[in-house]
Order: C-alpha cells, then sequence, then structure tokens
C-alpha cells in the first residue's frame, strides 16, 4: 500500500507536518517535525527513482481520477532525480536549521518558520512531481507564498521590503505562467501535460501556441531570476533568514529551471522552441549577460550574502546556457551545474550562515581574520568558493567542461573564451573574500568568534564535501544528467 | 456605537440569521453555488460584524485570536486527513469512494468532509487577518 502511494506520500507528508507544525507554539517541536519530514522524504525520493529505473514511468492518478481527466502525477527519470536532490539538500539542512533559526527567529514565531518550511517543500516537490499544468500553478504558489513568508522574516527589516518585492515580481510571473497555460488550454482542451503535447501536434504554428510558449518562457523565467527578470533575488537572498536563504537558494531556483525545461523539450518540442522562435538566440543572449553582468555586480558588494546572491543570478547563466547550446553536451553541462550549483550555494550560504551565528554580521570588513578563528568553516567556504570558479577536482569544474564541449560541438569557440574570462571574474569576487579571511589582521567583530557547533557544522562540511566527491566522480551526476539530456532531446517519447 | 441601541439589537437580530445562511450556503455547496469558501466567509463575517457594533475586546472573548490560530491549519488538515483516510482504505489519494458501501455517497461524504476543511481554515484565516488589522498599533 505504501509503495503505490508513494508518490502522493511525498507530497501530502510536508504538508501535514506543515499543519502539525502550525498548531506548535514551541519552535523545538516544530523543528522535530519538520527534522522527521525531511528526513522521510530522501527515502520516499529514493524509492520512486529505484521504481522508475525498473519499470519506467510511473503514473500516480490522484483522487482516482483517471488522467488526462483527473490530475496525474507522473514521475520520469528526470524529475525523479529532481525529487532527490529538493529532499536530499532540505535532509541535510534541517538538523543545521535549529541552532540558526533559535539565533535568527522570534521564539514566537520559530514554529510558523518550520510550518512555512515544510509548505515551501511540499509546493517545490509538488511542481516536480505532477504532471498537469494548473496543478503546477497550485504548487508554484503554496512554494512562493511560503517563501515570501520566510523572506519575510528576515531580522533585517529590509527583508520586509525585499519580500513584497519578491511577492509583486513572483505574482507576475505566475500570471504569465497562467495565462500560457490558458491559451493552451484553449487550443487542446487538455491541461494534462502528456496529453497536451501529444494534442499540440500539427498546431503548433498556431499563434497562440506561439503566444503560450512566450508566456510560458517569460513567467517562468521571472521565477528562475533569468538576468534582467533577476532583481527580486538579490535583496531577497540577502536579507531572508540564513536557513532560508539556504534552502531557496539551493532548491527553488532549480525548480524553475526544471519546469522551464519540462515545458520546452516534452510539451512544446525542441523542434517547435528552437525553430519557431528565436529561443536560443534570447537565452544564449541573456545566459551572457547574467553571467558577466552579474557578476562584475558582485564584485562590488559588501554584504557576502548579497555578493553570493549575485553570484547565484551568473550561475543561473550558465544553467541557462546549456539551453541555449540544445546540443546533448550542452544541455547534459546545463543540467547537471543546476545539481552542482544547489551543492556549492547550499555549502556557501550555509558556511555564511554560521559565520552569521557567531558575529552577527556578514559584511566583508567584518569577516577579516576570520580564518584564525572558524578555519573549518572558512576552509569549507573557500572549497566551495573554488568551486564557483570552477577549479578542477570540484563540481564546477565537471559543469563548464561540459558546457565547453558543447559550445565547441556547435563551433562557438567564442562562446568558450567567454565561458572563461566570465570564471576570471569569479577568481576576483570569491578571491577577495577568501583574501580578507586568511590574509587580513583580526576584526572586532571577528575577535571572540569560534567554530559553530557541530549540528551547523557537519551538513555545511557534508555538502562540501560532496561538491568535492562530485567533481571527482562524475558518473552520478553527469551520468543521470546525460540520460535526462538525452531523454529530453529526443522529444521524450 | 457601543451604546447605539438600534445598532445593538438589530446585530442581535442579524447574527443568528447570517450564520444560518452561511450553514445553509455551506451545506448546498454540493447541488448548487456556494460552498466551503463562500460559506467560510460569511460565517467570518458574522464576527467582523459582532467586533464593529460591539468592540474588539468583546469579540474576542466570543471568538479567542488562539481559535483562529488553530482553524486556519485545522481545515488545512482535515482536507488532507480525509484524503489520507482514502489512502488508507486501499485507494489513491483524495479518492472518496471507499468512505461508504456505496462509491457515490462515499464521494459525497468526502465531498461534505473536504468542505467543512475549507470552511474552518477560511473563516479561520479571514478572522486572523481582521484581528491583525484591528491589534495594529495598540
Amino acid at each position: 500500500m505504501i509503495a503505490a502511494n508513494l508518490p502522493a506520500l511525498q507530497v501530502v507528508l510536508p504538508l501535514l507536518g506543515a499543519v502539525l507544525c502550525a498548531f506548535f507554539r514551541r519552535g523545538v517541536w516544530a523543528w522535530g517535525v519538520a527534522l522527521l519530514v525531511s528526513l522521510t522524504m530522501p527515502l520516499i525520493a529514493a524509492g520512486l527513482l529505484v521504481q522508475v529505473l525498473e519499470s519506467g514511468t510511473i503514473s500516480y492518478a490522484l483522487g482516482g481520477w483517471k488522467p488526462p481527466y483527473g490530475i496525474e502525477y507522473r514521475i520520469d527519470v528526470a524529475n525523479a532525480f529532481l525529487l532527490l536532490l529538493v529532499s536530499l539538500i532540505g535532509a541535510v539542512m534541517m538538523p543545521y536549521a535549529r541552532r540558526s533559526v533559535e539565533k535568527e527567529i522570534a521564539p514566537e514565531r520559530q514554529a510558523w518558520f518550520y510550518t512555512l518550511y515544510l509548505l515551501n517543500l511540499c509546493g517545490l516537490l509538488g511542481i516536480a512531481i505532477t504532471g498537469d499544468a494548473f496543478n503546477v500553478f497550485v504548487f508554484m504558489e503554496i512554494s512562493s507564498l511560503a517563501s515570501y513568508g520566510l523572506i519575510a522574516l528576515g531580522r533585517d527589516r529590509r527583508a520586509l521590503l525585499a519580500a513584497y518585492q519578491y511577492l509583486i515580481m513572483g505574482t507576475i510571473g505566475a500570471t504569465f505562467y497562467v495565462i500560457g497555460v490558458g491559451l493552451l488550454y484553449s487550443m487542446t482542451g487538455t491541461l494534462n501535460m502528456a496529453d497536451m503535447a501529444s494534442r499540440l501536434a500539427g498546431i503548433e504554428n498556431s499563434r497562440a501556441v506561439l503566444t503560450a510558449l512566450a508566456f510560458l518562457t517569460v513567467g517562468i523565467s521571472l521565477k528562475l531570476a533569468l538576468f534582467p527578470l533577476h532583481v527580486w533575488l538579490p535583496n531577497a537572498y540577502a536579507y531572508a533568514p540564513s536557513m532560508a536563504t539556504a534552502f531557496i537558494a539551493a532548491t527553488a531556483t532549480k525548480v524553475a529551471v526544471y519546469l522551464l525545461l519540462r515545458y520546452f523539450f516534452t510539451v512544446f518540442g525542441a523542434a517547435t522552441v528552437y525553430t519557431r522562435l528565436p529561443v536560443a538566440e534570447i537565452f544564449l543572449l541573456l545566459s551572457l549577460a547574467a553571467m558577466f553582468g552579474a557578476s562584475i555586480v558582485a564584485l562590488f558588494q559588501d554584504n557576502v550574502k548579497r555578493m553570493l546572491a549575485y553570484s547565484s543570478v551568473a550561475q543561473i547563466g550558465y544553467i541557462t546556457l546549456g539551453i541555449a547550446i540544445a546540443n546533448k553536451t550542452g544541455l547534459t553541462g546545463g543540467i547537471v551545474h543546476l545539481f552542482n550549483h544547489a551543492l556549492m550555494k547550499g555549502a556557501l550560504f550555509m558556511a555564511i550562515g554560521a559565520v552569521f551565528y557567531r558575529i552577527g554580521s556578514v559584511r566583508i570588513d567584518d569577516l577579516a581574520g576570520l580564518g584564525k578563528r572558524m578555519p573549518i568553516t572558512m576552509g569549507a567556504f573557500t572549497l566551495a568558493g573554488l568551486s564557483i570558479i570552477g577549479a578542477p577536482g570540484t563540481v564546477g569544474f565537471v559543469s563548464k567542461w561540459y558546457l565547453g564541449l558543447g559550445a565547441m560541438e556547435n563551433g562557438w569557440w567564442w562562446l568558450v573564451f567567454l565561458l572563461v574570462a566570465s570564471s576570471l571574474i569569479s577568481v576576483v569576487y570569491i578571491g577577495r573574500v577568501v583574501e580578507v579571511i586568511w590574509f587580513r589582521p583580526l576584526s572586532n567583530a571577528a575577535k571572540g568568534a569560534k567554530e559553530p557547533p557541530l549540528s551547523m557544522l557537519i551538513p555545511t562540511l557534508l555538502l562540501c564535501a560532496a561538491t568535492i566527491y562530485f567533481g571527482f566522480d562524475t558518473t552520478i551526476t553527469a551520468g543521470i544528467a546525460g540520460r535526462a539530456a538525452e531523454w529530453l532531446l529526443a522529444g521524450s517519447g | 456605537m457601543r451604546l447605539d441601541v438600534i445598532f445593538r439589537v438589530g446585530a442581535k437580530i442579524l447574527l443568528p440569521i447570517m450564520l444560518l445562511f452561511a450553514l445553509y450556503v455551506q451545506f448546498h455547496g454540493d447541488f448548487g453555488p456556494g460552498g466551503g469558501f463562500q460559506a467560510g466567509v460569511m460565517s467570518a463575517a458574522m464576527v467582523i460584524f459582532y467586533a464593529i457594533i460591539f468592540g474588539l475586546e468583546t469579540a474576542q472573548k466570543v471568538f479567542p485570536p488562539r481559535l483562529a490560530e488553530i482553524m486556519v491549519p485545522a481545515g488545512v488538515g482535515i482536507f488532507a486527513g480525509v484524503g489520507v483516510i482514502g489512502m488508507l482504505l486501499g485507494e489513491n489519494y483524495l479518492n472518496y469512494s471507499p468512505l461508504a458501501d456505496d462509491p457515490a455517497h462515499g464521494q459525497e461524504y468526502g465531498i461534505l468532509l473536504v468542505e467543512f476543511g475549507v470552511l474552518v481554515t477560511v473563516s479561520g484565516t479571514m478572522v486572523a487577518i481582521f484581528y491583525c488589522f484591528m491589534g495594529r498599533g495598540r
């Protein structure tokens, strides 16, 4: 019974957990529930992945209503992989959350924090698992509303403004998404994605379908913070509580990228997307603008979280570059970077969260000399930073390698040079922090600092170790990403 | 308005009718227009109306803020819980057919229970938002 209902449990457990958390007044109990749910999620996701690898795509009819009339949960290799990624990130971060939340959030709001976290998790997993276009919208709203709340819980008063800005931008994105889905519904009469794909055959060239594609692209691009639709992201990441930043940065944009891939390759089909509209050209241009523009802005930040947020915009540029290259190797690079970036940004934000826990500041000047006081945490930060740069032996190198190879297959030699050039900018912005941490005399703020508690240190080191491990052993990540890319380019079949 | 007799007496006559109408909309939801959301808004409007006429403190004695806060997740819990019952009885999540011997009746019971969950959450949320706004600046 449990095995057959795993797809529903993946989404229902976080929802029930959120309900339970909302009853509690004490933050610790809510944390216990959130921890239990977060640790169960990867087990369910792994169970689903095994089922998919053994016996192919799983289809689960919600409420017993047969697809395409009812809502269908549809799990294939691509989203089973994403489910595992999101739930693993949640499971690694939850033990870390307790101390960080105790420090940063008022006691009467801690239970609400975990409620919102679980709702966010539920929404993200829901987007990944569902095969229904409108159901995606519902889950998108659940996860977005929860993340507005999470961001607004930040200590800094500017968190409220950042959350409001994100709310406006996110709502515009969701509206565009619904307009796109509405147009597709009017053309095909169905909301089931697989059914939609088969009914679109023959009418791809109609203007309504192309308009739907444009609306969906813009709407989802807002959610994934594609340059220049990224303006909500830096403030949201900078002023949110550390735990919220780490979780949202590692998962939310990745799920949006997955959604874009799903629409491009399985609903519309690569042929429509790349030949009827100049999608590849637009994505190429915007990705390059993100890689350079956002990296250059990152150079001038004096708040480390804000700097990392701009770096996220740049890194999302690498992921969308894979979509623009659109051959198997390039797309593999994009998808594997989706996974890799989740690991390294998660590790960076968790290390910075640990710094905030000890010294109460994330300004670069206050970090001076911190390497002497918190060598392990700062070592983790440096390693994950090297991965952002793309140093060989880290995950960042793997994704850039595939992107470079993909660019060469297209004969775009100049793009390889641009990839290296943008990496050089990240050398400067990461290097600036690393230099301050290790080689400057101790700042006043950092004087009393020591290593964070083990419950924070171990999760950070785990993610950091993963960035190194998957930098050497690419069979799992690049292997699955390669399979997913092949499957997507084949038009999903 | 605390001393205005017409308002107070008028409100006392109207309040039970409002609740009755909310319940009518609630239980009529599976035959015609209406359902948990509309009924939830109406029953919350009743509390808000009461608070406007008799003052916030009196209203919060009748309907404590803590109750509103509990109702918000409780309704979601009812909704999700009814779905889980279907799962425990061997069907897919949100399948209400096994709730009764006859699947059609099962679906009807399921809808009624779920709509009740919606009523609880919606009215709790409306009242909680109202209390939040009224509590500002105190």
